[in-house]
């Protein structure tokens, strides 16, 4: 039997509309987010929008400057001991596991740390000891004995869950590096707690509504109901240890926050207890902006706030969105490099009453960038549309060639999908906020797919025989049809294995590492998307392009495998605005996402698909032999949907527009695309710049592409850091979907940043 | 609207250096000049393009009509363009047609030959004036500097804007009396709107190399940004917009 709906409670206790009252702040309006948790609702009745410019904007304070100096120097020292400045071998992070700790106590604004001391790195075993364990050896640290012996004889973990359930097709698929990047070792992420609901609703009214959607369930006993009792239950629990641990740090979370200072306190520790929590992929913060705006204009309109001391609230909370840090194996770090934690944070868009959601915290957030420099994390979002504001697109282009720290994506494109409250998970994922969670899938390798399909299902690298023994192509010179229709039928084997493996990480994780403080913000019942993804695609489209257009010939191995290829004649290339090929890539998306939507996911989640690589282009190049594009074996793919490198030959226009072209009706979960560009390529003189940078963003979203990542500078700059890191110690650059640190890339990814595609002037 | 057969290089799609805004830039084979710090000598030959209709180019652009209408437009460029007139025309009447803004990037060695029908569908000439001494044109190009100035004072006549590029070359096109004679020049025409410096840099020195060439600038530096500073300050004296 369904559960029932989700029950509302009644009106608010006394306390939550009367507190403002004992501070002289007039209270907020509206009716429907008292009745019930509803933030949009509260956002809605209140925020006032900004449509002028920048120049309010306030310079950091003393005291900002003093601690994060205080923090770029640990920052300094993390980065000369190898990229980890202390790890806890024996404490198990829970949201309570630590005592408070304190950059400079005497200066912070906003407090809470993941550990006892700064930059820390937690202990979490509970995805997988072995990733625990080798995360710390990878900085020459041991776990302590007695934690290995208590997740080995008396606890499981996710990981090991899911490796006794995997089957061996599964598992042999993995090997070959098919599908990749599977969160089976450690926390999935990619889930946006609603932490606004702390500082709005206070954890008592929280947890007296889970006690009510509880008591809901009383009189029908089923497996899903047990389930979902079990985590109400934790929820309750995680609420309960989020008191505990706000209360060591000197707050009190249980009422709703009053000052905006309370507000971002408050919604900063129910953050940091997701982070002591879990060590997800990605722990997005999602859309807190403008929600908090609402308390600075208050604050602002009754003294008890300059621009000033408004900013130094938002710098310092944005320093400790900068110190997240999780513990993370070599591998990993090769995968997705950087150290990245997609602290994720959505700024503008516009309302479904057509008001722009930008305010001055909008403003305020994008201006940490200026006052404590360029950073990869937050990941700052800006949610593109037509109709923001013109000051607030100026002062966004201006900001994008200023640092290289931010990503666009296509709020007029999405806003019909998820409404005008939606956050963006890691890098592309959009979901209604609290009200939509996905199970987090990495991607399976179109681009070795295709060589399966030539090769009848064995791996060219290995030799071995992963796919069902399909019958391989035998002529020498590829033909277009035949290669489809076999390829059609090795996708379809692909979509399976890669669904059985996500299926059942799930399952795990839901049982060994559910996230329960994220989960209690949220509603009861959610929607829960399969989020898939692929890898390779410019590299399929070309080579399938290439198998039509030109002659393609086959180079056998002495095991009879298809290890090279031979390409006569010239063939159209994804990137350059051409209908025949770029339509090529279209079918693929839909072609896959359709294989993928045969299969039943894991509670009944909508399966969707992502085009995205983050930086593991360069990982999945390295697994996959010579394709019949003409790039040789070990090359990297291009990030996400990119054209391949050097293939877009026609400028900036004809390659975004080629990417344009692919639909977001089937790659709900993002459509990734980065676009690097020297600065004396966009515009003569500043204002040019800013001018053309709004109006190529205005075209492109204007054809509904997804997103974009803008990179502005040199490509000697790069080789310069690439050879003086010292040099640049905040020197940012957009990849796939997020931000890193240059300097912190491994030599193969700062290699493939350097090669890419830089549009410049003839 | 005639059609036409014409050569060009390549498409630069988002071009934003060859006049205002993003411009769709067409960069047409062919020139009639041999300047020493040509940065494109793989356009010099006419008959090394790829032969194209001027309706096939049009249709093209109008692919990217929503990105360039507003505040951008289409530039020919090269080359030179005036090297393929009756093309040039026809492809910038298909453009006019679509109500975009269009300029034509030239040396004007052979604005002598340039018709009515060019005219009417260009708003705007980037006219690079390589040098104002006629000795050191001759050196520095192959040819005349007097056609390129005539070309300059028949726009002027027309009425037609114009936005004046000089590359400067240390101890070559830098020397301060030929650039104010030139500023002077150019602040009598009166349709003026613009004049860009652009300091010399080597970045075509490597397709030199490849097509075989004898790059003689190779020894030379980019001139100091001091100088140019001076430059900008001696131009924008004369009431010009100097970039």
């Amino acid at each position: 039997m369904k559960p029932a709906a989700t029950h509302h409670p009644h009106e608010f206790s006394a306390s939550l509309k009367g507190k403002a009252h004992n501070m002289n702040l007039p209270p907020f309006f509206g009716s429907a987010w008292k009745r019930h948790v509803d933030v949009r609702d509260f956002i809605q009745t209140n925020y006032k929008g900004y449509d002028g410019d920048s120049s309010f904007l306030a310079p950091p304070t003393a005291r900002t400057q003093e601690l994060w100096n205080e923090v770029l120097a640990l920052m300094k020292t993390e980065s000369t001991k190898g990229g980890a400045l202390d790890m806890d071998t024996s404490v198990i992070s829970t949201i309570t596991s630590h005592a408070p700790g304190y950059i400079n106590a005497a200066l912070e604004q906003i407090v809470g740390l993941q550990t006892d001391k700064p930059l820390k790195r937690a202990l979490m075993p509970f995805g997988g000891l072995r990733v625990a364990e080798d995360s710390l050896a990878a900085y020459g640290y041991q776990i302590d004995p007695k934690v290995r012996e208590i997740f080995t004889r008396y606890c499981k973990t996710h990981n090991e869950g899911v490796f006794g359930a995997y089957t061996p097709t599964v598992k042999k698929a993995r090997r070959a590096g098919i599908v990749t990047g599977l969160p089976d070792g450690y926390g999935r992420g990619r889930i946006i707690g609603d932490y606004r609901r702390v500082p709005l609703y206070g954890t008592t009214h929280l947890i007296e509504e889970r006690k009510q959607q509880m008591a809901l369930l009383d009189d029908t006993i089923n497996e899903e109901t047990i389930r979902l009792r079990e985590e109400i239950a934790e929820q309750i629990k995680a609420l309960r240890e989020l008191e505990t641990m706000a209360l060591s740090y000197g707050h009190d979370v249980r009422e709703p926050a009053q000052t905006a200072q309370q507000a971002v306190q408050a919604l900063y520790l129910s953050y940091l207890a997701a982070v002591k929590e879990q060590n997800g992929a990605a722990m997005s913060l999602g859309r807190v902006s403008t929600f908090l705006d609402v308390y600075f204009t208050r604050d602002l309109e009754s003294g008890l706030l300059n621009e000033e001391q408004a900013q130094e609230i938002i710098d310092h909370f944005v320093m400790k969105l900068r110190m997240v840090r999780f513990a993370r194996t070599a591998e990993y770090n090769t995968l997705f490099s950087g150290d990245p934690t997609w602290v994720t944070e959505c700024l503008g868009g516009v309302g479904e009453d057509g008001r722009p959601l930008v305010t001055k915290t909008t403003f305020r957030m994008l201006h940490t960038l200026t006052n404590l420099g360029p950073a990869p994390e937050p990941n700052l979002t800006v949610l593109w549309s037509q109709r923001l504001p013109q000051g607030f697109k100026d002062y966004c282009a201006e900001m994008s060639i200023a640092t290289s720290s931010i990503q666009y994506e296509n709020d007029d494109l999405m806003r019909p999908y998820w409404g005008d409250d939606y956050g963006i998970a890691c890098c592309v994922s959009a979901m209604r906020i609290g009200k939509q969670m996905q199970f987090f899938g990495a991607r399976a390798n179109l681009a070795k797919a295709l060589l399966y399909a030539i090769n009848g299902g064995c791996d060219e690298i290995s030799g071995e025989q992963i796919a069902p023994d399909f019958a391989p192509i035998t002529g020498d010179v590829l033909d277009y049809d035949e290669v489809c229709a076999k390829f059609d039928n090795m996708m379809g084997w692909l979509a399976g294995v890669y669904m059985d493996a996500l299926n059942v990480i799930h399952f795990m994780h839901d049982k060994y590492c559910y996230e329960r403080l994220e989960m209690a913000l949220h509603d009861r019942d959610v929607l829960r998307t399969m989020a898939c993804g692929i890898a390779g695609l410019s590299v399929v489209a070309d080579s399938l392009s290439a198998i039509k257009y030109a002659k393609v010939s086959i180079i056998r191995d002495d095991r009879g495998l298809a290890t090279d290829f031979k390409i006569e004649g010239e063939y159209p290339q994804y990137g350059n605005n051409d209908d025949r090929v770029d339509n090529i890539a279209v079918d693929l998306v839909e072609q896959f996402i359709n294989k993928l939507r045969a299969h039943k996911a894991y509670r009944d989640a909508v399966p969707t698909l992502s085009v995205l690589t983050i930086t593991s282009n360069v990982v999945y190049g390295q697994k996959t032999g010579s394709t019949p594009d003409g790039r040789k074996k070990g090359e990297p793919f291009a990030p996400g949907a990119n054209p391949v490198h050097g293939r877009d030959k026609k400028g900036a226009l004809a390659s975004l527009i080629s990417v344009s072209k692919l639909p977001y009706a089937q790659a709900q979960d993002g459509i990734s695309n980065t676009f690097s560009i020297v600065p004396e390529a966009i515009g003569k003189t500043e204002k040019d710049r800013v001018t053309n940078l709004v109006n190529l963003l205005d075209g492109y979203f204007g054809r509904d592409a997804h997103h974009l990542n803008v990179n502005v500078f040199q490509r000697e700059t790069l080789l310069d850091a690439m050879e003086h890191p010292e040099k640049y110690p905040q020197l940012t650059v957009r990849v796939s979907g997020y931000a890193v640190n240059f300097i912190k890339l491994t030599r193969e990814q700062q290699m493939d940043v350097v090669h890419r595609t830089f549009h410049r002037v003839m | 609207m005639e059609d036409c057969e014409g050569y060009i290089h390549s498409v630069e799609t988002a071009g934003t250096v060859d006049g205002p805004g993003m411009r769709f830039v067409v960069f047409v084979t062919g020139c009639p000049l041999r300047c020493l710090y040509c940065h494109n000598p793989d356009t010099r030959e006419l008959r090394d393009g790829k032969r194209v209709m001027a309706s096939e180019l049009v249709d093209e652009i109008a692919r990217y009509k929503d990105f360039i209408l507003r505040q951008g437009g289409v530039t020919v460029s090269g080359g030179e363009p005036l090297f393929q007139q009756r093309f040039v025309t026809s492809i910038l009447q298909g453009c006019k047609a679509m109500g975009l803004h269009t300029a034509v990037d030239t040396s004007g060695y052979l604005g002598a030959l340039v018709k009515q029908s060019l005219l009417d569908v260009t708003d705007l000439f980037l006219l690079d004036i390589k040098a104002f001494d006629e000795e050191l044109h001759q050196r520095l190009t192959g040819k005349k500097l007097a056609p390129v100035l005539d070309f300059a004072r028949h726009l002027a006549a027309h009425n037609k804007p114009m936005w004046v590029r000089c590359v400067i070359v240390p101890d070559l096109t830098d020397n301060m009396e030929d650039l104010t004679r030139m500023a002077d020049f150019l602040a009598a025409l009166g349709s003026v709107e613009k004049v860009e410096i652009l300091p010399f840099h080597k970045m075509g020195e490597p397709k030199w190399q490849a097509l075989g060439l004898n790059y003689e600038l190779s020894a030379v530096q980019p001139p100091e940004k001091e100088q140019i500073r001076a430059i900008c300050e001696l131009f924008r004296g004369r009431g010009f917009e100097v970039v």
